[in-house]
């Protein structure tokens, strides 16, 4: 039996691949047993909660479902998929009729399959939405985290860049003015942790497509300072953020009158580096920004 | 029902209804309600008054007492928190026992929180039946009388224990002032000068310290705290606890030679006085002007204690003085008094709460004690604004409301660091003349000349800009400047300063310790956790407990001015408590019928007054102790417990006269 329910929601199927890699092969590197859930749909991103809140909540809801079958706490490693799921779970809990209005649509229209055929999908319990960052700052620890490095990343100046959404509105198991989960199992895995005023700044999210000139400020002003505070890569916990930051650097680093390239990397790439993992396992190779400079850092201390 | 009145046929009820303006009679039709009421059995006179609380009001009832012989008063009016005392003391005047009287309250419980009128007037009416039916069964009642013990305890040596202690001392009473730290003086004697008048702190404070220390009524105990608690209003029993100074007190001239013998050369241990920003000697005066004027050894640092192996230089420099004494243990001493005033003050926002801003990270953030500290001539750095890297800052930032109009941390106002922040600016620029950034909320200052303080520093060119700082972060090359970003709501826009200095206008908080202390004099915490006032308006340095009162920043966050005011005002109470020589104790205590009482002890646990004991396996209720919350009375399960003015058959009376359809 696996010990959390996983949801990857769709960027971790797309763009944020090397997200769902890494975790996934870091999970199994610490004995962490995931198990996707079976049919999963949108989250609902965070467009639908401000257009329909019943049918938003019905929608992410339908995923809690499933979660709840499972008897297992469900890890959302988006960052925007942890949030709507977490707002969802708190608005099931606190508002009774909204819980009912979304179980008795849940209930009429959709079903699961599992060995005993279809079956009414039912909240019944409450669900623990966990970030990657949580289960293991919280369940493993850093200190078993620490013990099971074989490759440490000594002295890899990694700044850590955790995004607005798991810390506003609502910051569940870190600081919500300056988050330290992050910091602390880069920290434990060798890295030496470049502090970043800017950890909780807006990556531009969404307002990269409808207004490109203010997504590039934002990102431009990340990487310039990142770059300034003498970082080698900056880690990330949200397929959104990383997008922005990679796959616009080329012009934010033109905007800031910079040459040299910095790597963008999901922490749990860096965290399965330092596990000895294959770096093709952990999605390096997908990298739009070149990784070598940290590759060929690793290679010196094997 | 039996007749209560025995001997003179049925009772002869007066029934008053009051307008209170139109507070009562804009929403319940009083003129119905008294013609109503004068059809109840047992009223024989019901009337309806503009202000019952008024002289003519009063009046009415005593001459109306005498001529219709009444003999049970009844005023439906506002609660009787206001004015219960008014109108019994208007019935003992007309010749009746004051306990013959009930009020209805038709205001706070009515007319105020209803709006349809019909409805309010069928309320009132309920409850003036059920008040007929209750005042019948009253008997006549007599006030307890106790002595009081003159003598008054204070909670806290800083300026409102310092203050409130010297009145009493003048007026004539024995004061014990009881202190935690080694000297009194409290934050007062911390900071440099003191808003708007900018008057030098210490040079006001210390004449109040020595007065203190050389008052023949005042017993000052520092390194001490209260630990226990006993008896009651008047006649309290409280035990103090005294740590080892590791000196006696009275063998010590204040001479301070053995410091400078001491074998430490320099300090090693954080001062706590300077907030850790410089270092002390294991053998110290916390600061120049410390009352008493005593070393005092920290065992924690001194080597005879660690290691038992020291030179005792200190010992040798003392000489035949032999103020020096390793083996001094805690003592206690319990005494009686009167009255307590608990005076225990404030602790500052600690800012690693806020980690926006940095504290404990970058080092030249600060918080606005420890710059009190830094521009005080006694102080770490003489007065010099010299910052933890050495430099003397360029520029100075200064963040107001870090811990106070914040939901993540404190949501009231602090009251006091808008105006300690201009003072400041204001010595800052004067020490340094560095540019100034002051980031504001709102800027607060209600005081008498703040507003004009405020127009002198903004004149003095500090700048002041209306917006929350979101973060101070360092610059990314490496300069150590740090940057203050904020949204300027006047220009509106973002301003991003860069800045030497950062000072952290730290909000005020209730002392760590203010729960255990709560319990310890069994008074209440309001919801940021200060000490609650009895009423906000009209009692406001009282306490829920008799005879314990409030004084300065541990009831609320308040400026010197306020808690020197606040202070004399609970020495007048207390003064006027302990002045009378005895108090009158409500008669509403409760009592045992022996006969029933089966001696279980179910009572006696559970009284909050520890007023009961057993004799002979029977309750017995100490009629002083005893403040009739019905605890006991509730809780006796042979029901052989009854309570003055809450008799069961008064209550259920009561409640049949509400629930009565007419």
């Amino acid at each position: 039996m696996s010990d959390y329910s996983y949801y990857p929601g769709c960027s971790l199927k797309g763009t944020g691949r090397p997200y769902d890699e890494s975790m996934q092969a870091v999970f199994a590197a610490l004995g962490l047993g995931l198990d996707e859930l079976d049919d999963w749909n949108c989250c609902g991103a965070t467009a639908y909660m401000a257009i329909d809140e019943v049918q938003a909540v019905a929608l992410a809801g339908r995923n809690l479902a499933l979660a709840a079958a499972t008897g297992n706490d469900v890890v959302a490693p988006c960052n925007a998929c942890w949030l709507v799921l977490t707002k969802t779970q708190g608005k099931l809990g606190d508002d009774v009729a909204l819980r009912d209005i979304v179980c008795g649509a849940l209930g009429a229209t959709c079903t699961a399959v599992n060995g005993d055929g279809p079956q009414p999908l039912r909240i019944d319990r409450d669900v623990a939405v966990r970030h990657p960052l949580d289960v293991l700052i919280n369940d493993l620890g850093v200190d078993a985290l620490g013990e099971a490095v074989t490759r440490p990343l000594d002295g890899l100046k990694v700044t850590p860049y955790y995004g607005c959404q798991i810390v506003r509105p609502l910051a569940t198991f870190d600081d919500q003015a300056d988050p330290q989960t992050m910091d602390r199992l880069l920290a434990a895995v060798g890295c030496e942790v470049v502090d970043n005023p800017y950890k909780t700044r807006c990556c531009g999210a969404s307002q990269m497509m409808i207004m490109p000139d203010v997504g590039i400020d934002l990102v431009s002003l990340l990487i310039a300072d990142a770059v300034a505070r003498g970082a080698e890569a900056i880690a990330v916990a949200c397929p959104l953020c990383q997008f922005n930051l990679e796959g616009y650097q080329r012009k934010a680093l033109k905007e800031a009158g910079l040459e040299q390239s910095i790597p963008i990397l999901y922490f749990t790439q860096l965290l399965g580096l330092a596990l000895g993992l294959d770096p093709k396992r952990l999605g390096l190779h997908r990298s739009f920004v070149p990784v070598d400079s940290i590759l060929g850092r690793r290679a010196a201390h094997v | 029902m039996s007749d209560p009145h025995a001997g003179n046929g049925t009772p002869r009820i007066g029934v008053y209804v009051c307008h209170c303006g139109t507070n009562i009679a804009g929403t319940i039709d009083v003129v119905a309600a008294a013609e109503q009421a004068a059809e109840i059995p047992g009223v024989v006179l019901s009337r309806d008054y503009k202000y019952m609380c008024s002289d003519p009001g009063q009046e009415l009832i005593k001459d109306d007492i005498e001529e219709h012989r009444l003999d049970r008063v009844i005023v439906a009016s506002c609660s009787p928190c206001l004015h219960e005392e008014t109108f019994r003391n208007a019935v003992a005047a007309g010749g009746m026992n004051p306990y013959l009287f009930q009020m209805v309250n038709i205001r706070e419980h009515d007319s105020w929180v209803h709006r349809d009128p019909e409805a309010a007037t069928s309320k009132a009416m309920h409850l003036i039946r059920a008040a007929v039916r209750r005042v019948r069964l009253h008997t006549p009642l007599e006030a307890r009388r106790v002595p009081i013990n003159p003598a008054v305890m204070v909670v806290g040596g800083g300026i409102a224990g310092i203050h409130a202690a010297l009145t009493l001392a003048n007026a004539g009473k024995q004061v014990y002032l009881v202190e935690r730290e080694p000297s009194i003086g409290g934050h007062m004697a911390m900071f440099d000068k003191t808003f708007p008048t900018l008057d030098c702190a210490a040079c006001i404070l210390t004449p109040k310290m020595t007065q203190v220390r050389a008052h023949p009524n005042i017993k000052v105990w520092t390194m001490s705290e209260v630990t226990e608690v006993d008896g009651y209003v008047g006649s309290y029993e409280v035990t103090v606890r005294h740590e080892p100074r590791f000196i006696i007190e009275d063998a010590c001239v204040g001479c301070l030679e053995c410091i400078d013998a001491c074998v430490y050369r320099s300090g090693k241990t954080p001062d706590e006085f300077n907030l850790g920003l410089s270092k002390r000697k294991p053998i110290y005066i916390p600061f120049p002007q410390a009352v008493p004027q005593v070393v005092v050894i920290d065992p924690d640092a001194c080597i005879e204690f660690r290691t038992g192996k020291c030179k005792k230089t200190c010992v040798e420099v003392c000489a035949d003085r032999n103020a020096i004494d390793f083996q001094q243990t805690e003592s206690f001493d319990t005494v009686e008094v009167g009255a307590i005033i608990v005076a225990t003050g404030f602790k500052t926002f600690d800012p690693i709460r806020t980690p926006q801003y940095g504290y404990g990270r970058y080092s030249n953030v600060y918080t606005a004690l420890e710059v009190e500290r830094l521009v005080n001539a006694s102080g770490p750095t003489e007065g010099h604004v010299v910052m933890r890297d050495g430099s003397t800052p360029k520029s100075i930032g200064v963040i107001h409301c870090v811990g106070s109009r914040d939901r993540n941390t404190n949501r009231y106002c602090s009251r006091v660091c808008c105006m300690y922040s201009l003072k400041l600016s204001h010595l800052l620029q004067e020490k340094t003349d560095a540019e100034i950034y002051e980031f504001y909320i709102d800027m607060r200052t209600p005081g008498k000349d703040f507003e004009e303080f405020y127009n002198r520093v903004e004149e003095e060119g500090v700048h002041l800009i209306r917006g929350k700082v979101a973060q101070v972060r360092p610059e990314p090359n490496g300069d150590g400047r740090l940057i203050l970003q904020a949204e300027d709501t006047l220009a509106g826009m973002v301003r991003e300063i860069p800045v030497d200095m950062v000072v952290l206008a730290t909000g005020l908080e209730p002392q760590a310790d203010a729960e255990d202390v709560r319990r310890t004099f069994n008074i209440t915490c309001a919801g940021g956790g200060f000490f609650m006032e009895r009423h906000p308006k009209l009692a406001p340095v009282s306490t829920f407990t008799d005879g314990v009162f409030l004084a300065g920043a541990c009831q609320g966050p308040k400026d010197i001015p306020d808690t020197v005011a606040q202070a004399g005002a609970a020495a007048a109470e207390a003064l006027a408590l302990v002045d009378a020589g005895f108090i009158e104790l409500e008669p509403n205590t409760a009592y045992v019928s022996a006969e029933d009482c089966s001696g279980c002890k179910t009572c006696s646990d559970l009284c909050p007054f520890h007023a009961i004991s057993f004799v002979d396996a029977k309750a017995v209720i100490n009629e002083v102790l005893c403040k009739g919350c019905g605890t006991c009375v509730a809780a006796c399960p042979s029901g052989a417990i009854h309570q003055n003015l809450f008799e069961d058959d008064e209550i259920f009376a009561e409640i049949v006269g509400v629930l009565a359809d007419a």
